[in-house]
């Protein structure tokens, strides 16, 4: 009877009810909303920014990504791969070989990030070969080199010439060799696109006299929610004092940064934006308290403890939260999954800027459920908390003063 | 043994700065099935006097002995307890729950304490029926006359058998014929069940109905006629 008490209780002024479900419903329906904005658009910086170099996952010899130099590679093991490759959600591994070099031409000279690549499955990863701009890709028993606009403009190379790159090979021995431009890459990445070569895997390993060997491995997964359990199953294949495993945060920790600055001035908004609801919310509760003191008066009067007053006030309030997060969430169920499955498309400069960092210029929601619970557990603790009046309220009523009001 | 006995009561508002004696030093005794009325002009200490014996006001002095038990010296949680196994409340303005039926009003009583719901079920029915309610059992408080709210509230009042019945001008807000009605059932299950009632009224209907009259002025007892 007291769930059926509270539960009419609630609907004796429907018009306030009405507002206040209104209003909360409108905060939960904003906040989901947004945050499935925000999430949808990091996940897609984070694909992005994952399929353009490193990886969801990356294993090295443990204290290569500290220290990038040829001294803290590995051997290629194809036993590895293929452990990687048994790993559930694990969708590609391959291997890289990275270094650097100075390549030149005649009186110029640049100092260059050098790739050992498996073409085909870097591919798969990163979509190099659609960055071909002028030439052809590489296949794996190719000699020649694909590079980057900036650096063939830089040192004026174009397809069919000769580039040379010196450098320092594995243990100190000089790299020296002559690669003809195969390709000239657009890299979107300026940082990239002005000092990068890419050889196929052996080549490499031949120009830095590292046959055999590797910086690391490069996983790709299946969806970016299975990073953490596939990371957490490749530390337990490799030996932590020989290996490091390290998933994409880790990498790329300015990615990371940036998209918690912007989910923190996201999350301000919304902290006013639930501010402001709680005044309202406070509001419903001082009039659902003062206008019944006579009535909670009368109850105690007659023996109802004031405890189980305040159990039917606090039965009220939650069912008042649970409408509100129901309505708000339904309302905002079919907007997110109908921006998830056709995302916001961006037009004008601001896709032009997208398209030039090679990022697809879309906006896609994400329909993660964990954005529904989370705000309706903000709303249940705003309404807990705000409870505090009536619960208060109650426990000091004075019988007489409450039958005379 | 007396069900109600008041010794030396006393209820003094502001003690400390300008003392208003409500009641002074009142002395009554309530013997089980009386059906006594408290008279008296406005600002005699009626009410105080009513809330004293009902525990929804501490004596400043004196003892409230109801059933044998002195309930003067109990806390908040204790009396709420005591007058919910022991007393029933009768009020001027009705005072249901709005949003229950008239059943569910009755049986709300029953709920707190704890009597499983077959039982309750049934024993609201069976005092709805007894104060001619039995067709109204579904209709909320907003849907019955102000008659028909006040029998309600009667069988809600006599719903945890309790020791007495406390009214305070239950018949304020009725017309004459409802009057009539509500005084005729009060004295019907008076007599049938030997409920003892206390009034406070002003109204010469109910004091006529009344075989004990007590008279208040100026918080003391001037007058206990019985008939």
């Amino acid at each position: 009877m007291y769930f059926t008490l509270a539960w009419r209780n609630i609907w004796r002024n429907k018009r306030r009810t009405f507002i206040t479900v209104g209003s909360i419903s409108f905060a939960v329906f904003i906040a989901v909303v947004m945050q499935s904005m925000q999430k949808g658009s990091y996940a897609r910086m984070v694909d992005t920014a994952v399929s353009f170099y490193t990886g969801y996952i990356q294993v090295h010899k443990d204290g290569y990504w500290e220290e990038k130099i040829l001294d803290n590679i590995m051997p290629l093991d194809e036993g590895q791969i293929s452990q990687i490759e048994g790993v559930d959600h694990v969708k590609l591994v391959f291997p890289r070989l990275e270094s650097f070099a100075l390549a030149s031409k005649e009186m110029n000279s640049k100092g260059v990030v050098v790739l050992g690549i498996d073409p085909d499955k870097e591919n798969q990863l990163t979509n190099l070969k659609s960055k071909i701009a002028h030439g052809q890709y590489l296949q794996p028993n190719d000699d020649g080199a694909l590079i980057s606009e900036g650096l063939a403009e830089y040192l004026e190379l174009g397809v069919g010439d000769t580039l040379v790159l010196i450098g320092q090979g594995y243990h100190g021995v000089n790299a020296a060799g002559k690669f003809l431009v195969q390709g000239v890459l657009d890299i979107p990445s300026p940082e990239m696109n002005s000092g990068t070569v890419y050889l196929p895997l052996q080549r490499a390993q031949w120009f830095y006299g590292a046959e055999g060997l590797i910086s690391g491995y490069v996983i790709d997964v299946q969806e970016q929610n299975m990073v953490p359990g596939v990371t957490a199953e490749l530390q337990t294949l490799f030996d932590s004092e020989i290996y490091e495993v390290m998933d994409w945060p880790t990498m790329l920790p300015d990615l990371v940064q940036s998209i918690e600055l912007d989910y923190v001035s996201g999350l301000v908004m919304l902290i006013i934006l639930y501010f402001i609801i709680s005044f309202g919310i406070l509001g419903t509760f001082i009039m659902m308290t003062n206008e019944r003191s006579y009535e909670f008066g009368v109850m105690t009067a007659i023996g109802t403890q004031k405890l189980r007053l305040v159990l039917i006030m606090f039965l009220e309030i939650l069912m008042l939260a649970a409408l509100s997060v129901v309505v708000g969430s339904l309302l905002a169920m079919p907007l997110v999954l109908y921006f998830n499955a056709n995302p916001i498309v961006m037009t004008g400069e601001t896709a032009n800027m997208y398209e030039k960092f090679g990022v697809e210029p879309i906006i896609p929601f994400a329909k993660d459920p964990m954005i529904f619970i989370h705000h309706a557990a903000v709303v249940f603790i705003v309404s807990v908390l705000l409870s505090v009046y009536p619960v208060v309220s109650i426990l000091n009523l004075k019988i007489i003063k409450a039958l005379k009001s | 043994m007396s069900v109600i006995s008041i010794k030396e009561v006393s209820k003094i508002y502001n003690p400390d700065k300008i003392p208003v004696k409500a009641v002074d030093k009142v002395d009554l005794e309530i013997e089980k099935g009386e059906f006594t009325a408290i008279v008296g002009p406005s600002g005699s200490g009626k009410s105080t006097f009513l809330n004293i014996v009902g525990g929804l006001d501490n004596p400043s002095s004196g003892a409230v002995v109801i059933d044998g038990v002195d309930i003067s010296t109990f806390k908040e949680s204790a009396l709420i307890d005591f007058r919910l196994n022991n007393i029933g409340f009768v009020f001027q303005s009705y005072n249901l729950i709005p949003v229950l039926s008239s059943l569910e009003n009755v049986e709300f009583i029953m709920l707190m304490q704890k009597i499983p719901k077959e039982q309750r079920h049934a024993r609201a029915i069976e005092l709805l029926k007894e104060v001619g309610l039995e067709k109204h059992l579904d209709r909320k408080p907003s849907e019955l006359s102000g008659g028909q709210q006040q029998r309600v509230a009667v069988a809600r009042a006599l719903a945890s058998r309790p020791k007495f019945i406390l009214a305070d001008e239950p018949t304020a807000n009725l017309d004459s014929h409802s009057t009539e009605n509500l005084m005729g059932m009060m004295a019907d299950i008076n007599k049938k069940e030997e409920a003892t009632f206390l009034f406070a009224t002003h109204d010469q209907r109910v004091i006529d109905k009344a075989r004990r009259v007590v008279t208040l002025e100026d918080g003391r007892i001037v007058k206990d006629e019985k008939r």
